[in-house]
């Protein structure tokens, strides 16, 4: 297995920059995903890392082979595409078997390997099945299989789960994340998906106009965004923003929201204008009636083990997360109190978060 | 705005039964989603009730008046497909504006004026009216195709999986929309769908179908809490409702009967109790944390506690709360234990 490095990377199409000096490093082993909106060029990436597109300028190694301008049968990397292609007039074990017999393998230990992937896939039982009777799942594993026999450095996957439905999409999250943990390969992962992205990450990129915004493990970028973007992009419902007003001192301890003193961390830099942006996600707002803000309530959607609270409040509509036995009702005012721990300040005219500085045992 | 009733209606294609036996009335300006896989009978009971299909067996009221062999269009009903159809030659005003100007209705221009601009507000699209509609995003379509509908004033609304084709955020926005917009208008509305959380959202009651039979009606409340059987019981809940055999951990206190334990993951309490876990699958998502843990042979979806860093392959002491808990018998139908 192989850790995989991008330096500088960049490539246009004429005027058009799909991806812009890209530096990243993933280590061996490790899940990874590139995550971002489309045309955000994660999938563009992807493509250069496996060799079937050329960087403009940069390089890519794998472990510290610079394979950049490396054809792409010689790299070693598996690619799974978003729709899953399987020859149709073969079996399963024919379709497993071909990638082996190309590179000339002795039958034997196609045989092996066969019987290696399908127990950790656990489609020994349909072996024999054409693969046009396969249910979804199956025809997704015999195509993660094709992948896995050839025991390449590192796997590509673009969406792979993109074209099933919600309930089929949950179940296969976790038995691709749970076969990663078995093979520990290499995997970089494409996805516009942030559950998944949460989910299966050991790490993730979050991309946007062929920029890396922020890479990090997924608790770092959901608890710590670099920027109103990232911090938009990742979580649902989305991290509420309020509008707030500078200049802020490091140490001010408090922003004014709409004529409300929120309690905030204190800052590693003050912002010297008048654009603060307040960043709340739903599960750091409570109800309570000693809260800075007031709201009425818009909607409640409720989800089993907790509900979602939409709250239209005099500095904006607000989604709050509440616990299943919440006892409020639409059109009722409540208050809003914060976790203010888990609050970041945005730079409203650059977008981009101020660091926060350690609190000491301090919580709600 | 009209109650509708489905009363023991069958439907079968060939050998299949789509729609066996369904017994459903739906109250004037309330909200019913009937939740369900494909396959479930769903879509055929919506176009059941729109005329589209005939029942083998059973009659259809709206309003009172048996509507069972009525036409379409004598039965009054707006439908929202899945996939949005609009005039792509027409702006949105016209698009909106068409089924106002059929020759059954009788409005005036600056009705239709007035109507238009109303429901676009409602639906945030009142400054897409003179675009094309090949000029929208999906959502923006998906929103005008709904709003075709809401401009009339039909005696249900039957909704078809409107919201599946948009994207997460977007469907997240115009679930809140759509209820309150229901709420405000007080429309009757049949919506169908195979997503459990449009339907624990949306609906003042849930109505959830296998094979064509309705198996359990009620609020999201009452069919969460307390499912008939247990295919309610995984058909609601994201992680799922762990089940586990009478025997497994935890089933001591089985009433007599009992085959399978049903336990939701906010029912298992990590890092206090009795039971000794392996920890086997952590998911990350940000406002809580998922975990998969393995006692003596059986895994089991939880929360993981806030402010508690877990490890794959750690151990765990694992509890299982006894109000949690879900009795099921050898068929799957609920045992009810007093609490």
């Amino acid at each position: 297995m192989a850790t995989i490095r991008l330096e500088d990377l960049h490539k246009s199409f004429d005027d058009f920059v799909a991806v812009r000096n890209s530096n990243l490093t993933i280590e061996s082993g490790s899940f990874f995903v590139l995550l971002g909106p489309s045309g955000c060029g994660k999938t563009t990436t992807l493509r250069m890392i496996a060799g079937l597109e050329m960087p403009t300028s940069g390089r890519i190694l794998l472990d510290d082979d610079d394979v950049t301008f490396q054809r792409a049968a010689k790299r070693d990397i598996a690619f799974v595409f978003q729709l899953f292609a399987l020859y149709p007039h073969m079996n399963v074990r024919k379709n497993l078997a071909y990638p082996l017999k190309c590179q000339g393998m002795p039958k034997l230990e196609i045989e092996a390997r066969i019987a290696e992937v399908a127990a950790l896939l656990r489609i020994e039982g349909i072996l024999n099945h054409s693969v046009g009777r396969l249910a979804g799942g199956d025809r997704q594993r015999v195509a993660l299989g094709r992948a896995i026999v050839r025991r390449p450095r590192a796997f590509l996957m673009d969406e792979p789960l993109g074209t099933l439905d919600a309930e089929f999409r949950d179940l296969m999250r976790e038995e691709l994340r749970q076969l990663h943990d078995r093979i520990g390969a290499t995997t970089v992962y494409v996805t516009h998906d942030q559950v998944e992205a949460m989910s299966m990450g050991d790490g993730i990129a979050v991309m946007n106009r062929g920029e890396i915004l922020q890479a990090g493990t997924p608790d770092e970028i959901y608890f710590n965004p670099s920027s109103m973007f990232v911090a938009g992009f990742i979580g649902s419902p989305p991290m509420n923003f309020l509008a707030g007003q500078g200049p802020l001192a490091p140490d001010s301890g408090g922003l004014q929201v709409n004529g409300a003193a929120v309690p905030i961390p204190h800052l590693a830099d003050g912002i010297g204008h008048e654009t603060v942006v307040l960043g709340a996600r739903p599960e750091h707002v409570r109800l309570a009636d000693d809260g800075p803000l007031r709201g009425n309530v818009y909607g409640i959607e409720y989800m089993g083990a907790r509900q979602i609270l939409t709250v239209d409040t005099t500095a904006g509509r607000m989604r709050v997360r509440a616990p299943h036995d919440a006892r409020v009702a639409v059109g009722e005012t409540v208050g809003l109190a914060f976790q203010t721990d888990a609050l970041v300040v945005f730079d409203g005219a650059s977008e981009q978060a101020v660091a926060r500085l350690p609190q000491e045992g301090a919580h709600g | 705005m009209a109650e509708v009733v489905l009363d023991r209606v069958t439907k079968r294609f060939g050998e299949t039964v789509a729609v066996d036996d369904l017994a459903l009335t739906i109250a004037d300006g309330e909200f019913v989603v009937l939740l369900g896989p494909t396959g479930a009978g769903k879509t055929t009971t919506l176009r059941l009730v729109a005329g589209l299909e005939k029942p083998d067996d059973g009659q259809i009221r709206i309003g009172g008046a048996d509507m069972t062999e009525e036409t379409p269009a004598n039965r009054d009903t707006a439908f929202v497909f899945q996939q949005y159809s609009l005039y792509p030659h027409y702006s949105v005003y016209d698009n909106l504006a068409f089924p106002l100007r059929s020759p059954r209705s009788r409005w005036s221009n600056g009705e239709i004026k007035q109507k238009v601009t109303e429901i676009a507000g409602l639906l945030r699209i009142t400054d897409k009216l003179s675009n094309r509609a090949t000029q929208l995003s999906g959502g923006e379509m998906q929103r005008v195709a709904i709003g075709r509908a809401l401009v009339r004033d039909p005696n249900i609304f039957l909704m078809d999986e409107p919201l599946s084709s948009l994207d997460a955020k977007l469907r997240e926005d115009l679930r809140v929309e759509l209820k309150r917009i229901q709420v405000d208008l007080g429309a009757t509305i049949l919506y169908v769908t195979h997503d459990q959380i449009e339907a624990l959202t949306m609906a003042d009651r849930i109505g959830v179908l296998d094979q064509g039979r309705l198996v359990q009606i009620g609020t999201p409340r009452e069919v969460y809490e307390t499912p008939a059987t247990t295919y309610v019981a995984l058909r609601l809940g994201s992680p799922q409702m762990n089940l586990l055999p009478v025997g497994a951990p935890g089933t001591q206190r089985a009433p007599s009967g009992a085959a399978t334990i049903g336990i939701r993951p906010e029912g298992v309490r990590i890092g206090e109790g009795a039971l000794n876990a392996v920890v086997r699958n952590i998911e990350h998502l940000g406002a809580e944390t998922i975990v998969v843990v393995e006692a003596e042979g059986h895994q089991l979806h939880a929360y993981a506690p806030q402010g508690r860093s877990l490890r794959p392959g750690e151990e765990t002491p694992i509890h299982i709360v006894d109000d949690w808990a879900h009795w099921f018998d050898a068929e799957g139908q609920r045992i009810s234990v007093g609490r």
